[in-house]
This record gives structure tokens, sequence and C-alpha cells, in this order.
């Protein structure tokens, strides 16, 4: 158990620091950085406080606290990727509005520069 | 089966517009134009060059046809929804879709605005199983249009003989729907849903399905799969949350 908590700390230290490199150096854009910050902060956390953890696991009648560790930090990377999810999904369809404005736009001005409209 | 008059009197005041979707077609998209000029004159026509990385649209030009060239590949719903919102921005009261690889035969262009300029009549599929179920291109391809009849009967409340084919005709008010709400992915069925939402009506022509003029279609057996679940999930998606849907 120990091993994996100083593991997790490790990962959710690692995954901070990615991060505000990250944005430093302009790679990610600062709403979409909040989301692993958050997560690294609660996977910090989950490895910091054992406690709840073991609470947690007896209430859930989980006989492993590490099972209930991995299973929340798979928790909190599903709810951040499918927050991804729904921002590509409104992208594309954004992309594809602009991509079909500006072909549409683009024959307009061709057809009036051809006198054909 | 042969097609019926050649020249609609709607097409020669230029009130319809022949839509080709096309990507990567140089092979076959010259003759497809060709022939449609060829039966029905100088008519308008308009390809959508979604993103073709050859000679497609050069092609075109060249046959003095117009071309809409889409920045980059937006895939088949998407081009066919510029297509759709071009055609209702230049006022077009009909538009009738055939592909660009020379399947789908032009001389049954007329039956289907014949069908389309009815009263009561949004859209019209032309249908190759509207007298028999001959003409399945592969038994995977029949196996899937069975599945497909059957799960959208009770949808849409009526039959559908050949809810995958892409030779369809519309009017304007359906025109309307498309430029603004248009499946992105697999359109053809999910299609028939939206117009079904709006208590519009469809019907079926015959028409008849030729080879390829060139290339190979690119559909696997995997891709099969992914298809049937992708339409499937799409028809759902959109009978449950269609009316909150925000159009595009």
């Amino acid at each position: 158990m120990d091993r994996l908590l100083l593991l997790t700390t490790l990962i959710a230290a690692g995954l901070i620091v990615t991060v505000l490199v990250s944005l430093r150096r302009a790679h990610i854009r600062v709403e979409y950085s909040v989301s692993w910050l958050i997560a690294a902060v609660i996977l910090l956390l989950l490895a910091q406080l054992p406690e709840p953890l073991r609470w947690f696991a007896s209430w859930a009648g989980i006989q492993d606290p590490p099972t209930v560790l991995l299973f929340l930090v798979a928790g909190v990377f599903l709810v951040v990727f499918y927050r991804f999810s729904i921002i590509i999904s409104h992208l594309r369809d954004a992309n594809i509005a602009l991509a079909q404005r500006v072909a549409i736009l683009e024959f307009r001005l061709e057809n009036v520069e051809d006198g054909r409209l | 089966m042969t097609p019926s008059a050649p020249v609609h009197p709607l097409l020669e005041a230029g009130r319809a517009l022949i839509l080709i979707p096309a990507r990567n077609e140089e092979e076959a998209i010259g003759g497809v134009v060709d022939e449609v000029y060829a039966l029905f004159g100088k008519i308008p026509v308009l390809v959508i060059d979604d993103g073709s990385h050859d000679s497609t649209a050069a092609i075109v030009k060249g046959r003095g046809a117009r071309v809409l060239r889409l920045p980059h590949h937006l895939g088949l719903g998407g081009a066919l929804q510029a297509g759709y919102r071009l055609a209702f921005e230049l006022g077009f009261e009909y538009v009738v879709r055939i592909d660009g690889d020379g399947q789908h035969d032009p001389r049954f262009i007329t039956d289907m605005i014949n069908a389309v300029a009815q009263p009561g009549v949004q859209m019209v599929i032309g249908s190759r199983f509207v007298a028999s179920d001959d003409g399945y291109t592969s038994f995977l391809r029949g196996l899937g249009i069975r599945l497909f009849r059957a799960f959208l009967r009770p949808i849409l409340g009526k039959p559908v003989r050949d809810p995958t084919s892409g030779y369809v005709a519309v009017n304007r008010e359906a025109l309307e729907v498309f430029s603004k709400s248009f499946p992105l992915e697999y359109p053809e069925i999910e299609a028939l849903v939206v117009l079904r939402r709006r208590a519009f009506h469809f019907i079926e022509v015959p028409v008849s399905i030729r080879p390829r003029r060139a290339g190979r279609s690119t559909i696997t057996a995997l891709k099969s799969v992914y298809y049937l679940v992708h339409v499937m999930l799409g028809v759902l998606v959109n009978i449950l949350i269609f009316d909150r849907r925000r159009w595009r």
C-alpha cells in the first residue's frame, strides 16, 4: 500500500509539473489544463490520505485498499476523458460549420468574379 | 428497367440542381457530368469536392459544371450538407443527389423530379428494390438492408425498401431542413429519421444501379459492422434528442 501511495504521489506530481511546463510553453490552453490539474490534485490528496481510502474500502466491502485507489484514479480520469470528448465534439461541429461556410463564400466569390452570380 | 421522359421542365427552367458529392473521383467524375449534360443539356450541376487529392475539381470545371471545394475532407454528410446549404441559399426548389462514381444512372433523374414535385412529398429515394429484392451488391449488404428495413419500419411508420440508397431527390422544404440539420456520417438512413420527425413524407421510385465507372468500394466487413452500429445508434440518438438539438 505504501509503495502504491508513493507511486501515485510521484505520478500526480509528474502530471502537475508536465501540465505547468506545457502551459508555460503554450502547448496547452489554460481552460484545457484545468481538468488535468484538478485530476492531479485529487490524486495527490488520495495518495496523502490513506485513512479515507481504508474507510471507503471498508464501507464498500473491498478487502484491498489499493484496489480502491486504482478504482478512484480510473474514475477521475474517466471524468477528464469524458469532458474532453464533449469539447472535441463541439470543436468538430464548429470546424465543419466553418469549413462549409468558407467553401460557400469561396464559391460565391469565384462566381461573382466570373460574373455568374 | 428504363426511365421515362427525357428532360423535365423544372430542369430546363433551372429550378432543379444536380448535386454530386465526390472525393478522388478523377477517373469517373468527368463521365458522370458528361452523361448528365448529354441527357439534359447544360442544366445546373454542382459537384462537391470533399478534399480530393487528385484532379476531380479541375475535370469538373473543365466540363463547365460548378464546383464547391471544401477546404478539407469532411466526410459524406458534411460534404452533402455544404451542397444543400448552398443550393438553399441559391434558391433552388429541387435537388437531386447522384454519386460521383457513376453508379447512379442519370436517366432516372426525370422520374425522381416528377415524384418529388408531387404535393405532400418532400423526399424521393431512388430504390433498387421497389419491385423485387433482386440487385443486392453482396450478401452482407443485402443482410444489412433487410436489418435496416426491420429496424426502421416502426420508427418511420411505413416500410422503406432501400434505406441506404444515395440516389435521392428533395424539395425546398426538405432542403431547408437538411441545410440546417444533417447527419454527418453515413447520412442516408438518419436523414429519413430527421425528416420523419418533422412529419415530412418520402416515397420510393424504381431505379437501377450500375457498376461504378472506376475505383472500388472502400467498404470492408469490419467497416460494415461499424456502419451498422453507428447508423443504429445515430437513429436512436436522433429520436431521443432531436428536438433539443442545436441547429447548425
